[in-house]
């Protein structure tokens, strides 16, 4: 009897292994200040009342990924659950010099520095594990980037579904019809993350590109 | 600046293409690419090029490449595969080449002489 209970184990064991459903990992991407930690912020707030990591102006502020299991989110009737990537923000190139101009020390802003290309490197091996990505711009500014750039056709190249967000629309200069007509190919939603603005509307096509 | 053929480029593997750009363009060399490398070339670009920056010396580069296009020749089409056409694409120093406007099939920049 214990070699059939054993063997039961093991079948159910090796069962789960093979068809348990796991969730789907989707990376929060784009360059630095675009929004992505204010959106992850804002997605977990709304669905698990935690929050992701720090904001702020200063560029860089992110730099290790975070990743937050098993977020589930309601939309379109129906739940998906996610595991949600924040991802430092990507760059071909980082100057300390430019956080000594927003009033860091030489020290700080060299610590920063090396910090912002780790987060780079981490952002970018991050790529090559993900089933999705959230590619958040900023609608203020000029879409045609080159990380934008990068970012998307690496998601073409592997035929992974992308959702860009044009974020910022708070703001009275921001132009999201210019980010969809730079890249009509592929569904876009026009969100302020800071402020909520339209928040629902992508869940539904969060829901519906990666559910 | 160096204009650099489809086949120079061809003739190397992936690592060693993003090698030979790094070394030119740390030694301060602009490259116009004639095709231009594959998106995930251009991830391992920027990777190695975090791992190349340092304080009061190179900080990085600038590069420039338009989207990629979808294969839409007669063999793509028949073998269902989806593919990319890269394109052109233009890498400098980031203290050197800075970008001034850019869409999807027109490129502006300034080419400084001076670091």
């Amino acid at each position: 009897m214990g070699v059939i209970r054993s063997f039961k184990r093991n079948f159910s064991d090796l069962f789960k292994k093979l068809f348990k459903k796991q969730n789907a990992r989707i990376g929060i991407y784009g360059p630095p200040n675009a929004g992505k930690t204010t959106l992850a912020n804002r997605i977990l707030r709304d669905w698990t009342g935690d929050a992701m990591g720090s904001v702020s102006n200063i560029a860089h502020e992110t730099r290790r990924a975070r990743r937050r299991e098993g977020v589930t989110i309601n939309a379109n009737g129906s739940s998906i659950t996610l595991d949600i990537i924040d991802t430092p923000g990507l760059a071909t190139k980082i100057d300390f010099h430019e956080f000594m101009e927003q009033g860091m020390d030489e020290t700080e802003s060299k610590r920063r520095a090396k910090e912002a290309t780790e987060g780079v490197i981490e952002a970018v091996k991050w790529l090559e594990n993900l089933d999705g990505v959230i590619l958040v711009m900023d609608a203020t500014e000029d879409p045609f980037t080159q990380v934008n750039v990068t970012v998307i056709g690496n998601m073409e190249a592997r035929t992974l579904p992308l959702l860009i967000v044009a974020n910022k629309v708070d703001l009275s200069e921001a132009s999201p019809s210019t980010i969809r007509d730079a890249f009509p190919q592929h569904p876009m939603v026009s969100i302020s993350a800071l402020e909520g603005k339209n928040i629902d509307t992508f869940y539904e096509e969060l829901a519906k590109r990666f559910g | 600046m160096d204009l650099v053929s489809e086949h120079r480029l061809s003739e190397m593997s992936p690592v060693e293409k993003v090698r030979f750009i790094i070394d030119e363009v740390k030694s301060g060399k602009i490259l116009v690419l004639e095709k231009g490398l594959s998106p995930e070339e251009e991830a391992s670009l920027i990777e190695m090029t975090m791992t190349f920056i340092e304080p009061d010396g190179f900080s990085g580069i600038e590069m420039e490449s338009y989207p990629s296009e979808a294969d839409t020749s007669f063999l793509g089409k028949l073998l269902k595969k989806k593919s990319l056409r890269t394109r052109l694409t233009v890498i400098g120093p980031a203290d050197q080449l800075k970008t001034l406007k850019k869409d999807r099939n027109m490129i502006s920049a300034l080419i400084s002489t001076n670091k």
